[in-house]
């Protein structure tokens, strides 16, 4: 999965996002002095390999009544947890799901979901979802909610060269 | 950082979801989308530009996966005692390589994703805050990821 130099301006130019014009890829090829057809068969070709998730809208959850969210952990049998996982994180209220090593003793917990719902009481029901879906090859969870931001930045590009 | 919702008509909710399902990689990719809406163009733009000003749309264009761009990213948790907690945030915080850090209601309580170029540069700034702070960063790279369904009714 590689990208190169042309790949690279791409992104640099689309990573802020897309400009909101009746033919978006044409203003980024202005910007990066490519065709806009090499611009979207560019962005087609990264699409089928992973690296451009997908072209959306992201929305404000705040915005949208989607105030609060929950980490959601889950101790799940090794052999069912990446079958398990692909459910837990096609639901619709739940934004990224992960395997993770666990770290024994402290931390039993192999998958995390993070969940959301319009305040503590629906992220709740959504966590009973999820016990639910897991059923009896989950041994325990635990739901931990943020209180504090303490630090949010950017991703940034990693790697100016190609 | 919490904001109250704002105030959407029916277009305006109808686009919020009609856009989270990715934009078609043709040349007026607002046009279908006007179409299937019954909107023109122009007023779809328009509205659109609104909710990105508004903040109701927080980003619009590709998502990439910052992996796959190259670089490490690891999800690290410490046990932080309460008395010693805004000190040790300043630690942690501090090292450009902690990309988002939240406290969480946990004895684990202090949850943060070390973005840096390589491997290696994780386990160094790891081992640099278990050095600054005397406390136990425990990682937890991801091993799997699933992410599908994610959509927020407007």
């Amino acid at each position: 999965m590689s990208i190169d130099a042309i790949d690279r301006r791409i992104i640099a130019a689309t990573q802020a996002g897309l400009p909101i014009v009746a033919r978006p890829y044409a203003a980024v090829a202005e910007e990066t002095g490519l065709s806009e057809d090499e611009i979207i068969a560019r962005l087609a070709s990264m699409q089928a390999r992973g690296i451009v998730r997908r072209i959306a809208a992201a929305p404000n959850h705040y915005a949208l009544g989607m105030a609060a969210n929950g980490m959601t952990v889950w101790d799940v049998d090794d052999s069912e947890a990446s079958r398990l996982g692909t459910k837990v994180g096609a639901l619709d209220f739940v934004s990224h799901a992960y395997l993770r090593p666990r770290a024994l003793p402290d931390w039993p917990y192999n998958l995390f979901a993070m969940a959301h719902g319009a305040d503590r009481a629906e992220v709740e029901e959504k966590r009973a979802e999820i016990a639910a879906l897991l059923g009896p090859a989950c041994r325990s969870g635990d739901v931990l909610y943020s209180t504090r931001i303490l630090k949010k930045t950017g991703l940034r590009l990693a790697g100016g060269a190609a | 950082m919490r904001q109250k919702p704002v105030d959407l008509d029916a277009p305006d909710r109808a686009i919020m979801n009609r856009l989270q399902d990715g934009l078609p990689l043709v040349s007026e990719p607002f046009a279908d989308i006007a179409e299937e809406l019954g909107l023109t163009v122009d007023d779809l733009l328009a509205r659109v530009s609104r909710l990105r000003e508004t903040g109701a749309i927080t980003r619009f264009g590709p998502f990439y996966d910052a992996a796959a761009l190259g670089g490490a990213f690891c999800l690290c948790a410490m046990a932080v005692p309460e008395a010693r907690f805004d000190a040790v945030t300043e630690q942690v915080n501090a090292l450009p390589e902690v990309a988002h850090n939240y406290s969480r209601a946990h004895r684990l309580n202090m949850w943060f994703v070390l973005a840096t170029e390589t491997l290696d540069g994780i386990e160094a700034a790891a081992l640099e805050i278990e050095r600054a702070t005397g406390l136990a960063v425990l990682r937890f790279p991801k091993l799997q990821e699933f992410f599908i369904g994610f959509r927020v009714a407007a």
